[in-house]
């Protein structure tokens, strides 16, 4: 929960006018969203609104239609020389994915491959890191999440709560400069959801940039620094925590706050 | 103890099952006696059947020129699936990719090549010169570099390793498709999102998932090929069957000499059987909860719970 800073830095995120389509369906329909360095900023919304898809948008796994993404100032997906935009390469699209984070509501661990390897797959093989040294700090990780011990295990040895903590020690693993979370607690038995939002509040508290689609209205009010809520395909509303989650002006996000509350 | 205190229509008796009695099975026993009584016969068939010619089959067991044919039906085995496998690894991809003209293309390959008996193919590969009489290579449609007969070029080994290899591609690319696609999806927009490159994703996250899935039914076909292999006597090349029927012809010693065969067949396929299984406990690591830990428990399908289970743990 780091102040915003009040400076006009460039934003770590700046989404303008960003439009989706699959097929006929306008999936995205307009979204604007700027988010500060250092801020955390949680996405509410109902289900099939478009919070997985623009999340998706930022880090290029689903290509936007219209409008524009730039992370920490560079524009995402294409470039843009002497008024003419042009698609990028794949390798730089891979090149852009290194320095944004995400995790799934799945998981998606690779379950081939040990703990350690999940986390040391990305630094040694993408980044290129010498092994010595990636290793310790993968194990810097897992102990960061509470899994030093389980490096050797494979993810379906674990319990949900524990891969998903793996999966963000993966993630970090990369130093992202951004994280996005997809419904990290979603799949998740009830009494494990806590391990994953403390790990997730810690990271908050370390200065991380976040952006969090979840329906933990809790976690919410006590880590994020802004509430966006999302309907249809658009932004409805977005302010403090304390703002829209305690005092919604917008019809349908009373309706939503007064369902899942 | 409170139910024995309670009035007698709720009394439950006290039992303890541990000793009691199996339930028997006289029409398992039935049938256990009949097949014992078949096995004797078989043996003692084979023992006083005296046109088995043991002592035949004992002289040609590991005589050399049986060696020579075991040694062409290998190598035929091993390059013509090694073929099979490159290609059919091409063809799926292809068969996946996003470019419409390669999809298509790649289908009717497998359209194409699955569709004729391999038996026919071989036959007609050997008799390629009477289509083509010459072959080159260069430019298409331009100048040539290299040029010669086909009758040169196209020897019954190469008759074989085409007809085998290509109509193997198309099976493989069919096992080796439905392996990628029985992976989930999410692997791959997981490596995606670390910034990992198509290719790396498909050596790194894709492919060794896949195996777990492609391996049992290859572990077939090269069985089938190696058997396969033995089609190939029609164009007189000489394998292990086109050995013995040499030999048999002259000798007329045709029962040993298809035994022999029939032996050392049966030897490498079952060699072949123990490689598969080490292969796949390879690729089961991480598949399941209580990954197979000795080999023999693998073989035998039995498997331990050895792992303890997982105590999650919350973090302070
Ligand atoms: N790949 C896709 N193809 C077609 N429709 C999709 C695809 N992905 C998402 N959608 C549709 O887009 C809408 C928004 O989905 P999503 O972004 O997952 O919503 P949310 O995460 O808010 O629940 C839904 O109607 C969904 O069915
Ligand atoms: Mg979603």
């Amino acid at each position: 929960m780091t102040a915003v800073p009040l400076t006009d830095a460039p934003p770590m995120v700046r989404a303008r006018n960003v439009r989706k389509r699959f097929g006929h369906l306008e999936v995205l329909k307009g979204i604007d969203l700027d988010v500060a360095v250092g801020e955390v900023v949680v996405v509410l919304g109902p289900s099939g609104s478009g919070k997985s898809t623009f999340l998706r948008c930022i880090n290029h796994l689903e290509t936007i239609d219209g409008g524009s993404i730039h992370v920490d100032g560079e524009l995402i997906g294409f470039r843009a020389q002497e008024g003419r935009v042009r698609h990028l390469r794949k390798r730089e699209i891979t090149r852009q994915r290194r320095e944004i984070g995400m995790v799934f509501q799945q998981f998606n661990l690779f379950p081939h491959l040990t703990v350690l390897q999940n986390v040391l797959e990305a630094p040694t093989g993408v980044r290129r890191e010498p092994r010595g040294p990636a290793r310790e700090r993968a194990l810097e990780l897992l102990a960061k999440v509470g899994l030093e011990e389980k490096s050797a295990s494979y993810p379906r040895q674990l319990s949900g709560g524990q891969q998903q903590r793996v999966a963000i020690a993966r993630a970090l693993a990369m130093r992202p400069k951004l994280m996005l979370f997809d419904e990290p607690t979603s799949a998740l038995d009830p009494e494990l959801v806590g391990e994953v939002l403390a790990t997730m509040k810690g990271l908050a508290e370390e200065g991380l940039t976040m952006v969090v689609v979840t329906h933990e209205i809790g976690f919410a009010r006590e880590v994020a620094d802004r509430v966006v809520f999302m309907d249809a395909g658009v932004v409805v509303e977005s302010g403090s925590p304390a703002s829209v989650l305690d005092d919604p002006s917008n019809p349908r996000t009373q309706a939503f706050l007064s369902r899942v509350l | 103890m409170a139910v024995t205190e309670k009035t007698s229509r709720d009394a439950v008796p006290e039992v303890d099952v541990a000793g009691a009695a199996r339930t028997r099975h006289p029409l398992r026993w039935v049938a256990s006696f009949i097949l014992l009584v078949l096995a004797a016969q078989l043996v003692h068939l084979l023992v006083t059947n005296d046109n088995f010619e043991w002592d035949v089959v004992g002289r040609y067991f590991n005589a050399q020129i049986i060696g020579r044919g075991i040694v062409t039906t290998l190598e035929l085995t091993v390059i013509a699936m090694a073929v099979g496998v490159v290609g059919g690894v091409l063809l799926a991809v292809g068969r996946l990719s996003e470019n419409r003209l390669l999809r298509t293309s790649c289908g009717v390959y497998v359209w194409f090549f699955r569709g004729i008996p391999v038996l026919v193919q071989l036959v007609f590969w050997y008799n390629l010169s009477a289509l083509l009489p010459r072959v080159s290579f260069g430019v298409p449609f331009g100048p040539e570099f290299v040029s010669g007969g086909t009758n040169h070029l196209i020897t019954p080994l190469f008759a074989a390793i085409l007809g085998l290899g290509l109509n193997e591609a198309a099976y493989m690319a069919e096992i080796i498709r439905g392996g990628l696609l029985a992976v989930d999806p999410g692997q791959t927009e997981a490596a995606q999102a670390l910034g990992m490159s198509d290719a790396r994703t498909f050596r790194r996250i894709v492919m060794p998932q896949a195996m777990r899935f492609i391996v049992p039914p290859t572990g077939s076909q090269v069985i089938n090929m190696l058997k396969a292999t033995s089609l190939v006597s029609v164009i007189a090349l000489a394998d292990l069957l086109y050995t013995v029927q040499s030999i048999y012809n002259r000798t007329f010693q045709t029962i040993p000499l298809l035994i022999v065969a029939c032996l050392w067949y049966l030897l490498i396929t079952s060699v072949l059987y123990v490689g598969q299984s080490f292969i796949e406990r390879h690729y089961a690591r991480g598949a399941t909860r209580n990954a197979p830990q000795g080999f023999w428990d693998f073989l035998l399908m039995r498997r331990r719970a050895q792992l303890p289970p997982t105590t999650p743990e919350v973090p302070s």
